[in-house]
């Protein structure tokens, strides 16, 4: 009965048009994969050096080794992580990253202008640069005002069946295989990674973190 | 001297003090940003915390796209019932949680598109006993998220439905930065 039942939630889901794609790869307004606006995922955690936390936002998610080395980051696109120190979900602090010819500039930890939707680049608080890593070369990184940098393609880390998934809403499955199937492996994103102190991102022992990408009006 | 000298020389002063603080920066890091336009208005695109959610919860079409579009302070509001609905759609049988969390509760957390991350616990989506302490690489994230919609108070239920058995990522990341991997 249970089982009967939940069988008949999920078919509902599919029916009212809920098409699962994981981790919200490709699902940003009117735009498909490969899309510079499209976050895929992203992750934050303290870096090898404890005293530091790393945030990385990937981008244009199921990226095919052959479409990779042409992926680009785009120059109307800014990348931004929002940090909230007071727990009400507003941004008290930003990290902008945004692309000029073959670099990434960063700007930041700073207050925003405003907080919302519209942004400004806080050039005043410009903190570093990196050239863009090419597909198949060496990572480049690079550290300044006690901040590390990297923009560029790697591989994508999210792991899911999203396939059997989609199969158990869409009826055709009861339950996961053993083993399952990585829908992700051997699929590349566009990553930005940048590993700041502790010390940068206000007092408070946890902060809440999300990110955005804003496009150029 | 007239003013419109002294106007004239104060500018002057003023246009080398900020050409000397550019050559400066220039000197000092070799990144300056002078000569590039960093000018305009950024609107919101896209927004994303923890993973997954707004493909799990939210229908695609408008409301995801006003989803992506909405700031976390709004999110709450518009949000949590829709969410509930959708976790009841999933799970029709939905008690409580390994957390103990109320379909309303669980639905309230995950509807604020945010995620927690702690400057002095280790950093994880859950570990068996840091929860939401932030997201590393290798976490199973949809594995603790399938147990928490799934598995029931005590994780057991729907056992077919709570892991994929998908469990690490296709390559090893690197200990030091960036941490991720090479891509394919």
């Amino acid at each position: 009965m249970k089982k009967t039942k939940m069988i008949l939630g999920l078919s509902l889901v599919a029916i009212s048009g809920l098409i699962l794609v994981a981790a919200d790869h490709i699902d940003a307004p009117g735009t498909m994969s490969g899309d510079a606006s499209d976050i895929t995922d992203v992750y934050a955690f303290q870096g090898q050096n404890t005293s530091n936390l790393v945030f990385a936002v990937n981008t244009q998610g199921l990226l095919s080794p052959n479409a990779t080395g042409a992926a680009t980051f785009k120059d109307n696109v800014m990348v931004e992580i929002n940090i909230d120190n007071n727990g009400d979900n507003v941004e008290d602090l930003v990290i902008q990253a945004i692309k000029r010819d073959d670099k990434m500039y960063f700007f930041g930890p700073v207050a925003p202008g405003t907080t919302g939707t519209s942004s400004t680049i806080k050039t005043a608080a410009a903190s570093g640069s990196v050239s863009i890593s090419k597909y198949g070369a060496t990572a480049l990184t690079a550290e300044q005002n006690g901040m590390k940098f990297f923009a560029g393609p790697r591989d994508d880390p999210f792991f899911f069946d999203l396939g059997q998934f989609q199969a158990i809403l869409g009826g055709t499955a009861t339950g996961f295989k053993n083993p399952g199937t990585d829908t992700f492996a051997g699929t590349n994103v566009m990553s930005i990674v940048i590993e700041v102190p502790k010390s940068m991102l206000g007092s408070s022992s946890t902060v809440g973190v999300w990110a955005e990408t804003k496009k150029k009006q | 001297m007239s003013k419109t000298n002294k106007f004239k020389i104060i500018t002057i002063a003023l246009v080398a003090a900020v050409v000397s603080v550019n050559c400066d920066n220039d000197d000092s890091n070799g990144d300056s940003t002078v000569g590039l336009d960093f000018s305009g208005t950024y609107v919101q695109q896209d927004q994303m915390a923890r993973p997954a959610i707004n493909t799990v919860f939210v229908a695609s079409g408008q409301p995801k796209d006003a989803f992506n579009a909405a700031i976390p302070s709004a999110m709450g509001a518009t949000y949590q019932s829709i969410f509930q609905s959708r976790l009841l759609a999933l799970n029709p049988a939905y008690s409580t949680n390994a957390l103990g969390q109320t379909a309303a509760q669980l639905s309230g957390l995950l509807a604020t598109d945010v995620l927690g991350v702690s400057k002095t616990a280790p950093t994880t989506f859950f570990d068996g006993t840091n929860v939401l302490t932030g997201r590393a690489l290798a976490d199973d994230v949809i594995d603790v998220e399938l147990l928490l919609i799934f598995g029931g108070p005590t994780g057991g239920s729907n056992p077919g439905l709570t892991k994929d058995n998908v469990n690490s990522n296709d390559k090893a990341f690197g200990t030091s930065f960036p941490y991720l991997a090479s891509a394919w």
